[in-house]
């Protein structure tokens, strides 16, 4: 019996035998978390951890719900938050319009991605990701409206709606914490309906969903759109966050991040992703001045993680308290 | 096609013959390269089912291998063939044996994942110690210079990665193709619980395994070492091209691992000299033409 990447506790059992009632509590004290974080720390770091943990949470859709490990999800990331600065800047779009952009954009390469991906499994559709996504890399490298090596910088952040103005970091905050929230119970409702029944179906035996007349496929592309979507969701609010998109935003080691965190807080898991972002975050902010050896840690936690620490943080605890976290 | 015929050819396009042997010379060197780390991931992942993302890693340290022993020991390129794949193939042991070998049971993509994190590893390391700006390394002085070969200027290095390069990929699939020990090692690719009840010792093929797949890298970067100036991130870029050849070609045959990689490469030269903007993304875009009509690869199996 092969253990599945994304089947991370014994517990999954308990939750297929509908147990699932509304985590009532999680949520609380998520959005309590959330609400009284710009009073804890700068509210541009609780900024960049909502818009990671969106991020991973959208990677953690994929993966932990289907068992599609994608390796080029920096392209959906990154793309819609050239899109969204590039509307903000040069077209002078309100904040959320230039944010949505980026999203339809994500959403549009995520299809087009999606439909050659799923023709194959495993670890081929992570190459193939891998591979599309680098595709992304060099067209943004090359192409003039990117700013290639610079960047778009100086995004303005505008006025929400044309009327609120979101230079105010606190104002801007609560923003972003709304769209973080939106994405995030978008996603546990994904999850817990139907469709995502059938999701859980393909990732635990896919010959038996497709024998029991599921178009398979059909559901993994659409999930597999939500995913790209919801990343670009993420990316093109960091574009307006810190008024920048650079070619970082869409370098492989970016969708490696996203693995990262999604691992480190528990694969598969609600709340696994947000407390991956909240570290690797809040690791590469400390380590900052140690250049490469960043790397080297985010190496070795990943090593660490697959030997030794498969459930991630999130799932440890979820076992140890018998209730799907 | 006669050298006139090409010439006439050539001038309708408005590029030299020069210019356009040159760069399919590069392809056909990126070929090699593409050849020998593909050939090296297919033996890997048929034995152990795991894809080794730090193949681009290693093949990187291959080349560090080579420039230190010249650069602290004073030993020469030709020593450095040698000893840097039998190092680097030790250190593919210790990490098969120490890490990798805990997860045959799980998920592939754990492997994946695994030799990503060994892969940042490696590579955050050199950076640390060497920067990203690459060290020069000399081309030895057997192999300087160049012929002139009538319609180009055929530099000796060259031809001789080229060589090199097909002389081991050809190596390592008479080996495996047509040697008592490639045939345990297919068998047990088929079913390895079958082939061990034979008596043979199966976990000591895999990591054996292991080793000479990463050795093949390291002996590329050796190759690569001259060409390229010695570079910590030099594998990161190479591997994910890689990937899309090793998608392209399917992991099913050793022939049609080398017949792609070459390939691949000379049609990534002709894109340089005709399309040149799209010279960096021509193997993704053929990879996605071939996941549409082959899902499997060209040489891919089924299933």
């Amino acid at each position: 019996m092969q253990s599945s990447l994304s089947d991370p506790v014994p517990l999954e059992s308990l939750r297929e035998a509908g147990i699932p009632a509304p985590q009532r509590g999680l949520f609380i004290g998520l959005a309590a978390v959330v609400l009284l974080a710009p009073f804890l720390v700068y509210p541009i770091f609780a900024m960049k951890v909502l818009c990671f943990a969106l991020f991973a949470s959208a990677f953690n859709l994929l993966l932990g719900y289907v068992g599609l490990l994608s390796f080029g999800h920096a392209a959906f990331f990154g793309m819609a938050s050239y899109i969204s600065a590039h509307a903000a800047r040069v077209w002078g779009w309100t904040p959320e319009i230039a944010i949505l952009s980026g999203t339809v954009v994500s959403a549009l390469i995520g299809l087009v991605f999606g439909a050659l991906a799923i023709r194959r499994q495993g670890i081929y559709f992570a190459m193939i990701t891998l591979a599309l996504a680098q595709m992304v890399y060099f067209f943004a490298l090359q192409i003039p409206f990117t700013g290639g090596e610079d960047g778009i910088q100086a995004v303005p952040r505008g006025r929400l709606f044309g009327v609120i103005d979101l230079a105010n970091d606190t104002i801007l905050y609560y923003v972003v914490a709304v769209i973080f929230m939106a994405g995030f119970l978008f996603i546990y409702r994904v999850v817990h309906s139907p469709f995502g029944h059938v999701l859980k179906a393909i990732r635990e035996n896919e010959t038996r969903a497709i024998s029991l007349g599921y178009a398979v496929n059909r559901y993994k592309l659409v999930v597999f759109v939500l995913s790209a979507a919801l990343s670009g969701l993420a990316g093109a609010t960091k574009a307006i966050v810190f008024q920048l998109a650079s070619l970082t935003d869409v370098h492989w080691t970016m969708s490696g991040d996203v693995i990262l965190m999604t691992l480190i807080g528990g694969v598969g898991t609600i709340i696994g992703p947000f407390v991956g972002a909240l570290i690797l975050v809040g690791m590469t902010n400390d380590l900052a001045s140690f250049g490469a050896w960043v790397t080297v840690i985010e190496g070795l936690v990943f090593v660490a993680c697959v030997l030794l620490f498969r459930h991630g943080i999130v799932g440890v605890l979820s076992a140890w308290l018998k209730r799907p976290l | 096609m006669s050298y006139a015929y090409v010439q006439v050819a050539m001038s309708m396009f408005g590029i030299s013959t020069n210019a356009l042997f040159g760069q399919l010379l590069l392809g056909l060197i990126n070929g090699a390269f593409y050849a020998v780390l593909s050939l090296g991931l297919a033996v890997i992942f048929g034995l152990l089912n795991i894809i080794n993302f730090a193949h681009g890693a290693l093949y990187m340290t291959g080349a560090f291998v080579a420039w230190m022993l010249l650069n602290y020991l004073g030993l020469g390129y030709w020593y450095a063939l040698v000893i840097a794949p039998v190092a680097v193939g030790l250190l593919g042991i210790i990490l098969e044996r120490t890490m990798i070998r805990h997860l045959y049971r799980l998920d592939h993509l754990y492997g994946l994942l695994l030799t990503f994190g060994l892969a940042l590893i490696i590579e955050g390391l050199f950076r640390n110690r060497y920067g990203v700006s690459g060290l020069p390394y000399v081309i030895p002085k057997q192999l300087a210079g160049g012929w002139n070969v009538g319609f180009m200027y055929l530099p000796i290095y060259r031809a001789w990665v080229i060589a090199a390069s097909l002389v081991v990929c050809l190596v390592t699939w008479f080996l495996i193709d047509h040697t008592k020990l490639g045939s345990y090692l297919r068998a047990a690719t088929e079913n390895p619980r079958l082939v061990g009840a034979f008596g043979i010792n199966v976990p000591r093929l895999i990591t054996l395994t292991y080793g000479f797949g990463v050795a093949l890298a390291a002996f590329a970067g050796v190759l690569a070492a001259p060409i390229y100036s010695v570079n910590p991130i030099m594998g990161a870029n190479l591997i994910i091209v890689v990937f899309a050849v090793v998608v392209i070609g399917g992991m099913g045959s050793i022939l049609g691992s080398i017949v792609t990689g070459f390939g691949l490469g000379l049609i990534e030269g002709l894109t340089k000299v005709f399309y040149p903007e799209a010279a960096s993304t021509v193997i993704f875009v053929i990879m996605a033409v071939v996941l549409l009509i082959k899902p499997h690869g060209l040489f891919g199996k089924a299933g």
